[in-house]
């Protein structure tokens, strides 16, 4: 495998279909190449929902719309192009092609295998807005929580840092749940099915506990 | 010559980007640096009427990518500097008409030939962000001292940090000192407290900004000007020269000519 040039066409099991990448060589040739590879393993793609990727190739309108029919020939439904060209994708857009699949973000979104009443998230890094953190157990932020940001956590919310976004803890009903921050005003604290804001506030902030106290959401200074 | 390519982006609209574009190219081609300049907001064009290159627009950045011209014919050399070039925004199309890697293949073309490559960013973070950054060597997030902006620019530096773009390089633009003295305006360091980033810039408002942009001369072409003088402080930092940031509670010239405070 290392030694070869890489296959030009590759297929790979998505949720949308099958998704083909088509890469180098001439467009006659890929199509051809394609074609061939379908014609071995008819059962395979009898049916399927097909997703091209073309890479940089620019396609005309002619050129699609052939392998969409060759295609539909065999029972392959053409779905969606990708491409890097944007002559490509307005030709696809004008076959009324989707243009666009959606990816999942691996890096956004991480598995957790186990979790149990012990395990937590470890965050070393500032939370910045825009970004929302869902975690079934505690999250533990070495780094600021700015506003617009949002932590959803199962269990209890400690932030080494200024927490100024939206936390919810005990998002799962759990009462005994507490946020803790080196400074506590957040723009919305929740605390199980429990809400407040933060008062305004003057002067020198100090490191605060948020915890539930018969139905009321409290935030007491830390003291060691 | 291998240029250096430059996004300017913010998030949010209206706080300066293409001023700030125009100026710090102005500054660097000032200082024989030979810069291209690119507006990345297709269908809102504005970096060639702040640079005063309007009427002189033949070819624009779409029609490079889609090959109806040579990259060379879309450059418009300025009247003022021989140095300084602008490749402008087409103005009938709209972002979809250019790609990422369109813009890695244009800024990969234009790196032996200049210096700097300077891309005006349109507002926003959904496509035209995503391309106005894809070349870039360095961002440079601009805000101003207002809570929306900062909240936007705050957004845009975890987008950055997410591609992997490296640090984020900041200008507070529009900063009123005594506004900021009176409380009634966030402070640099109110800033900075937030967005914990490198600071590159702190330009302080001024009016003559506006006009400057109306006539299509930007400000750093005038020595006198505050903002102008920060506009070029910024390009200096840029060019890797440590340049103290302006004392903005310094007098400006006319109050320290009429005796006042």
């Amino acid at each position: 495998m290392e030694n070869g040039p890489p296959p030009a066409i590759h297929i790979k099991g998505i949720r949308d279909g099958l998704l083909v990448t088509l890469r180098g060589k001439a467009w006659p040739d890929l199509q051809s190449a394609l074609m061939s590879q379908i014609e071995s393993q008819p059962t395979f793609f009898q049916g399927g929902r097909l997703v091209l990727d073309v890479g940089e190739h620019v396609l005309k309108v002619a050129e699609l719309s052939a392998l969409r029919d060759l295609l539909s020939d065999r029972s392959i439904s053409l779905w969606a192009v990708l491409s890097e060209s944007p002559t490509t994708e307005q030709t696809a857009q004008n076959l009324g092609l989707a243009t666009r699949i959606s990816k999942p973000r691996p890096e956004e979104v991480r598995q957790v295998t186990e979790v149990r009443d012990d395990t937590a998230l470890w965050i070393r890094q500032t939370v910045r807005s825009g970004t929302r953190i869902e975690f079934p157990s505690h999250v533990v932020v070495l780094g600021d929580v700015n506003p617009g940001a949002e932590i959803i956590s199962g269990g209890s919310v400690i932030v080494w840092g200024r927490l100024r976004g939206v936390v919810h803890a005990g998002a799962g009903g759990d009462q005994k749940a507490v946020v803790c921050a080196l400074e506590l005003s957040p723009t919305q604290l929740r605390i199980a099915g429990v809400i407040a804001v933060s008062p305004k506030r003057e002067g020198k902030r100090q490191p605060e506990f948020a915890f539930l106290k018969d139905g009321q959401l409290l935030a007491e200074p830390w003291k060691a | 010559m291998t240029a250096k390519v430059v996004t300017v982006t913010s998030g949010k609209g209206g706080v300066g980007k293409t001023t700030a574009v125009a100026n710090i190219a102005v500054a660097l081609a000032t200082n024989n640096m030979k810069v291209v300049c690119i507006d990345g907001d297709i269908g809102l064009r504005n970096l060639d009427v702040v640079m005063g290159l309007e009427n002189r627009i033949v070819y624009d950045l779409v029609d490079v990518v889609e090959g109806r011209c040579r990259l060379r014919q879309a450059m418009i050399r300025d009247k003022r500097l021989p140095e300084l070039y602008l490749i402008p925004a087409a103005q009938t199309r709209d972002k979809s008409a250019v790609s990422p890697s369109d813009m890695v293949r244009l800024c990969d073309e234009l790196r032996p030939e200049v210096d700097w490559v300077l891309i005006d960013s349109p507002a926003g973070i959904e496509r035209g962000f995503k391309y106005a950054i894809a070349a870039a060597d360095k961002v440079i997030v601009l805000t101003n001292p207002e809570v929306s902006a900062v909240r936007d620019a705050d957004r845009v530096i975890g987008l950055l940090e997410a591609e992997e773009k490296g640090p984020a390089a900041l200008v507070i633009n529009r900063v009123n000192p005594t506004m900021v003295k009176r409380g009634d305006m966030l402070s640099v360091d109110d800033v900075l407290d937030l967005l914990a980033v490198e600071l590159i810039g702190i330009v302080p408002e001024d009016e003559n900004v506006l006009v400057a942009s109306n006539k299509g001369t930007p400000l750093s072409l005038d020595s006198r000007s505050r903002a102008g003088q920060a506009f070029k402080n910024i390009a200096r930092r840029l060019m890797g020269e440590q340049v103290p940031f302006l004392d903005m509670e310094s007098p400006g010239l006319l109050q320290r000519l009429l005796g006042r405070k």
